[in-house]
């Protein structure tokens, strides 16, 4: 510990701490922009590049980042002089007079932080006005949208794809005014190996980088009488989409969500949980058969479009062992064009699948060649859940305060096994849960595996199913997943079965939820919430799901049959690693 | 194998025997790339024929050197007589000249340009004989063959590292360097000795030596005459810090542009691990050190030591902030000592002297020599080597002869696109890091451009910004977003367009920058724009509220008009590009004031003085 003073005030600090965190230990707050720490994934983005964390030290010839500044014993800081409060000033004004200022009609108006920031250090006009920057926007992509005129070089994108997810496309390119951050060569990021898990956007505190908004094409579907429009919600949405309508992080708004779609004029609203019951079927199907012949292995799952393309991209050697299980997404849309549609007697090309998801990956996931039938889509439009909370404000819908109502049946039933795909571990665990069954051949009680729960980035366990030691891995974050990968193929450590979600902490945390803006609190808030939605479910195993069990006794067969793989599996392609 | 510093004294002293028993007489040509692009060549070529023709070999031997420092008069050679103990120094010499120099010999040539020679080397000389210039960098440019290690060790070279290697404790070769208050020439000022004693103080596996070779001013140019000139004496002193901090592993880090620096680098680096200079077990003992050579791809930003760093990685050349400082946590996070080229020139010679006569060049508070790149409206630019403490006036009237063509002084810039412009008031005070820095310049690298009266110092430091704005990395706020600003503003005060409004912002934005700015390239961007300002404010007002450039460089604020001398030949009228002078054959002409472009062909072209620049 250290003793310093800032603002005349002592304090005492960890001597590794810096003087923004010194002073908000005493509740001295100090503007920051460029500054990103997410704790719980130990990810640090203390760039000092922004400058508008400056403050005064004594004896110091200029002025110094807060952010990135270590506290020494005895250190005089000043944040609230003239000279470091001009000098914040001039700095905002310099980011303002090179950013276009359309903030009405920008996608992070009222999650920006630039905008925040202007508001809190009341700059009335901007006097430094000048040339400003002038980049084609890149839209040739389904999931982000790169406008690098808004950008300000925080640089944070690039902590979140290159140190975070190792991802690596993305990097400061040209120089002085030019500067920008972009993929080598300037190329669209479709021509890149990035996986579109738009932890970027998350990242970003302006309008750079965002979602690519589909929410037109929703309402031009649900407008269209010719057309019957169905919405499938992911696990993870259900925990995080009251917060955009100022309900506490945590709050489980499954009813309140259904009712919200059907206000929307969805004709129905079922749950990608089912879907996730259906993967469990196919992909426990798969993991019992390799381990019974003992090859291939571990198997990984492959329910995270972020991450099948990361290997795709970078581990194109293992492409062999991932489960050939299509994600729940995919697998929903699938059973919808075929069984669900010949149920209700409609075309599969009036048919419109809708999801809902964490995810921005996702949006490219349903765009993939494979996940299409005669030029039919399995899933049409894929919006996220920020997405959603703007077209239920448009609608007028005031969600906080619905009534809760169901899903629609048949495939809005779901068990508490696919509510847990949102958290990290929770594949894992699920497919646990029925490979105990399954190989037991009994019902057990025990169906808890509180072992592969958390938020740590890599995790292992063994247990026992069955009589059998099963090695499990967890890795959140892609970053993790290579660490995983590379020690697997050292040789340095051996699973049966690994879960792998490219986003940290999982689809919790996709790319598509609400912002979180650093405080990482919110996320787990989000996981405690889907395992009690987990606990209060009546089933919890996904075989005993009965609409499951229904389908497939009266359209696949048996899990793994001809019909569930022509439907419900799919293969991987070796890409280019650039 | 040398083994200790006696035998290498006694090695140099037979070598330097058998040298004196060859030809009496040694021609210094000067061969660096400045000597080559002036056709050095040619001149080298007859020389040699010369030679041949008379069968002179015994007599004359050709040496190809480093640069000599005289930009003014290349091709330029030195003859040297070891017999009569003369040495004659030729400039601007053609080849045709070449029969007359080897028939003179010892003695004058006549009808060749003889140069005064305006420096000392204090290593080897204890009389200054009032000469300016006193050369402890350049000791051995122009006076050894850098291709040859024979040519380095007769003239002293290696002996720095023997006898720190077999005379002295690590700390006590830290301790020299700190003693003889050495500090960093690439532009900080910041003492040498202490920061190897940063380095020296960490325990780790891994440290580094670097070598900042990215000489990246605009018109400074001493490194690479070191690197050419002399490339045994940097790599002696990596070596010597080396030993000092506890690295076994150099790098220099040298801009690509330089090939001929490379080319020499890597000839010596071959030699010296030939002979036992560098590689494993130095001089039999226990010290083990290597170099690498590593290209930078043209950033100036790069110059900056944690930028550099990065770039040695392998990633974008861009400063981070410190601390930590490099000396803790540097290349690949181990201990790394990072000097430029002078800085290390002046290692060597420091160990083999001794700090008592280290500190006795120069002043006592800054202690040794700066070498400058003279350049502009100076008779005599080139490369001069002075004693901390010289004044200015020294530099401009004393070794670069006054102003070109007798006309008036203005201003110097010193430091490049980051220092600032001094005015005639400045020329007595004596340069050192704390008088320039005191007047909101600073010594830089050593860039120093002489400026007269058809400067506009707007525009002056408009063209410096031009330069730090191409050059920023464009990783923080101030200098991305502010220098382009600060550029903007000044554009817009150069056309004519500047209000007392915009010279209020360019001094508080400046200051901004100066104050928040991440890096040493964006701290001291400004610095040509405040300098400017508060030296020459009248020159400012005078654009602002006059719309005047008393120089003649602003486009927008100068008139070509055409007096009573016009004749009416019409050469200025055939030759307007937009066809805005009008006029009768042998009447008057005028300017359309409004299509006019002022480009300044008419002006040039005149023949009877008859175009006034207004």
């Amino acid at each position: 510990m250290i003793k310093m003073t800032i603002n005349d005030r002592q304090v005492q600090v960890d001597a590794s701490a810096t003087v923004l965190q010194a002073a908000r230990k005493i509740g001295i707050d100090i503007p920051t922009l460029c500054h990103l720490e997410l704790d719980c994934f130990e990810v640090e983005h203390r760039m000092g590049s922004c400058r508008v964390c400056v403050v005064e030290i004594e004896g110091r010839p200029n002025l110094a980042p807060a952010c990135c500044t270590p506290v020494l014993e005895g250190m005089v800081v000043r944040t609230n002089t003239m000279r470091a409060i001009n000098a914040r000033r001039t700095i905002l004004d310099l980011l303002l007079s090179d950013h276009p200022k359309d903030c009405l009609t920008c996608e992070k108006n009222g999650n920006c932080n630039l905008q925040e920031l202007a508001g809190e250090l009341g700059l009335h006009r901007i006097l430094y006005s000048g040339e400003m920057s002038n980049y084609p926007v890149d839209l040739a992509n389904e999931s982000i949208v790169r406008d690098l005129n808004k950008c300000i070089m925080c640089r944070r994108c690039e902590t979140a794809c290159n140190t975070m997810q190792t991802v690596g496309i993305l990097s400061g390119v040209r120089r002085g005014f030019e500067a920008v951050v972009a993929p080598s060569e300037e190329r669209p990021l479709s021509d890149t190996k990035c996986v579109f898990c738009g932890q970027c956007v998350a990242a970003c505190p302006v309008g750079a980088l965002s979602a690519m908004n589909r929410t037109y094409d929703v309402w031009r579907a649900l407008n269209d009488p010719d057309k019957t429009v169905v919405v499938q919600t992911a696990p993870a949405v259900r925990v995080a989409v009251g917060e955009e309508f100022g309900l506490e992080p945590g709050t489980i708004a499954t009813g309140k969500l259904v009712a919200a779609l059907r206000h929307l004029g969805f004709d129905k609203v079922f749950d990608t949980d089912f879907a996730a019951d259906l993967t469990i079927m196919e992909e426990t199907t798969e993991l019992i058969g390799r381990l019974k012949k003992s090859e291939n292995l571990p198997i990984l799952t492959s329910c995270c479009p972020g991450w099948v393309k990361f290997f795709e991209h970078q581990f194109p050697g293992l492409i062999h062992i991932p489960s050939t299980a299509k994600s729940p997404q995919q697998m929903f849309g699938a059973v919808a064009k075929s069984y669900y549609a010949e149920k209700i007697g409609v075309q599969p090309e009036n048919l419109v699948v809708v999801s809902v998801m964490p995810c921005l990956a996702k949006k490219y996931e349903a765009s993939r060649e494979e996940f299409s039938r005669n030029g039919v889509r399995d899933v049409d439009i894929v919006i996220s859940t920020r997405e959603l909370a703007s077209m239920c404000k448009e609608a007028g819908v005031v969600f906080e305060h619905l009534e809760d109502e169901d899903f629609d049946r048949p495939l809005g039933e779901s068990s508490g096994a696919g509510v847990i795909f949102g958290a990290s571990g929770g594949v894992l665990e699920a497919a646990l849960r029925t490979t105990a069954d399954w190989l037991a051949g009994e019902d057990l009680s025990n169906l808890d595996f509180v072992e592969v729960r958390g938020m740590k980035g890599i995790r292992d366990a063994t247990v026992t199913v069955a009589g059998m030691e099963l090695k499990v891995a967890i890795s959140s974050g892609l970053g993790n997943a290579r660490r995983l990968l590379e020690s697997i193929q050292k040789g340095e450590a051996e699973y049966h079965a690994i879960e792998i979600m490219a986003c940290p902490g999982g689809c919790l945390n996709g790319g598509g939820q609400p912002y979180i803006h650093g405080d990482t609190k919110i996320l787990e808030k989000r996981r405690q919430a889907i395992y009690r939605e987990d606990a209060n479910k009546p089933v919890r195993k996904s075989h005993l799901n009965p609409d499951i069990q229904k389908l497939y006794q009266e359209f696949l067969g048996e899990p793994g049959s001809p019909r569930a793989h022509e439907l419900l599996h799919t293969k991987y392609n070796p890409r280019n690693n650039f | 194998m040398i083994e200790n510093a006696k035998h290498l004294r006694e090695h140099a002293l037979e070598l330097g025997m058998r040298q004196a028993k060859g030809p009496r007489t040694r021609i210094l040509v000067s061969m660096g790339t400045c000597g080559i692009a002036a056709d050095t060549e040619p001149v080298l070529a007859a020389l040699r024929e010369e030679i041949s023709r008379r069968d002179l070999q015994d007599v004359f031997e050709v040496v190809e050197t480093g640069c000599m420092g005289l930009c003014h008069s290349e091709p330029s050679i030195e003859v040297v007589d070891g017999v009569e103990g003369t040495m004659t120094l030729y400039g601007n010499v053609v080849p045709g000249q070449a029969a007359a120099i080897i028939e003179a010999g010892p003695y004058e040539a006549a009808g060749v340009e003889v140069l005064e020679r305006t420096w000392y080397c204090p290593e080897n000389e204890e009389n200054t004989n009032g000469a300016l210039q006193a050369r402890v960098v350049l000791r051995n440019s122009g006076r050894i063959d850098p291709e040859n290690l024979d040519s380095y060790l007769i003239a002293g070279g290696y002996q720095g590292l023997a006898r720190a290697l077999t005379e002295m404790s690590p700390e006590e070769v830290g301790g020299e360097v700190r003693e003889s208050g050495l500090r960093g020439r690439g532009g900080g000022g910041f003492p040498t000795g202490m920061k190897w004693g940063f380095a020296a103080a960490r325990k780790a596996r891994d440290k580094f030596v670097v070598c900042n070779a990215d000489e990246g001013d605009p018109g400074a140019f001493m490194d690479r005459a070191v690197l050419e000139g002399d490339p045994h004496c940097v790599l002696e002193a990596m070596a010597i810090a080396g030993y000092a901090v506890g690295a076994s592993q150099g790098i220099i880090y040298i801009r690509a542009e330089y090939p001929l620096a490379i080319k020499r680098l890597r000839k010596a680096i071959e030699q010296a691990r030939e002979n036992g200079f560098l590689g494993s077990g130095i001089m039999g003992g226990k010290f083990s050190f290597d170099i690498d050579i590593k290209y930078g791809a043209g950033a100036f930003v790069c110059g900056e030591e944690t930028a550099l760093i990065h770039s040695i990685e392998g990633h974008r050349g861009e400063p981070t902030f410190k601390p930590p400082f490099p000396a803790v946590s540097g290349l690949w996070k181990a201990p790394t000592v990072v000097n430029n080229v002078e800085t290390f020139a002046n290692v060597p010679a420091i160990i083999r002297r001794g700090a008592d006569w280290f500190k006795q060049i120069g002043l006592p508070e800054c202690t040794g020599t700066k070498v400058f790149a003279l350049a502009g409206k100076v008779s005599k630019v080139g490369l001069v080597e002075v004693p901390m403490g010289a004044t200015l006036h020294d530099i401009v009237y004393g070794v670069g002869g006054g102003i070109r063509d007798g006309r008036e002084f203005k201003a110097v810039q010193t430091g490049g696109p980051s220092g600032g412009c001094l005015k005639a008031d400045h020329l007595q005070t004596p340069i050192t890091y704390e008088t320039l820095r005191a007047l909101d310049s600073m010594m830089g690298s050593g860039g120093m451009i002489v400026m007269d009266s058809d400067d506009c110092m707007v525009n002056v430091a408009k063209f410096f910004l031009d330069f730090t704005l191409d050059e920023s990395c464009g990783k923080c706020t101030p200098c991305r977003i502010g220098n382009k600003r600060l550029h903007e503003m000044l554009t817009e005060v150069c056309a004519g367009r500047g209000t007392q409004e915009t010279l209020a912002k360019l001094k508080n934005l400046s200051h901004t920058i100066k104050d928040t700015a991440l890096c040493g390239l964006g701290q001291t961007s400004p610095n040509p724009v405040l300098s400017t300002m508060l030296q020459f404010e009248d020159e400012y007002r005078e654009h602002i509220e006059d719309k005047k450039c008393r120089a003649g460089v602003c486009r927008h604020l100068i008139s070509y008009v055409i007096n009573d001398d016009c004749v009416g030949c019409t050469l200025c009228a055939r030759n307007c590009p937009v066809d805005c002078i009008s006029g009768q054959r042998r009447e008057k002409h005028e300017i359309d004031q409004d299509k006019c472009i002022k480009c300044g062909v008419c002006h040039s072209l005149c023949k009877f003085h008859a175009i006034d620049k207004r």
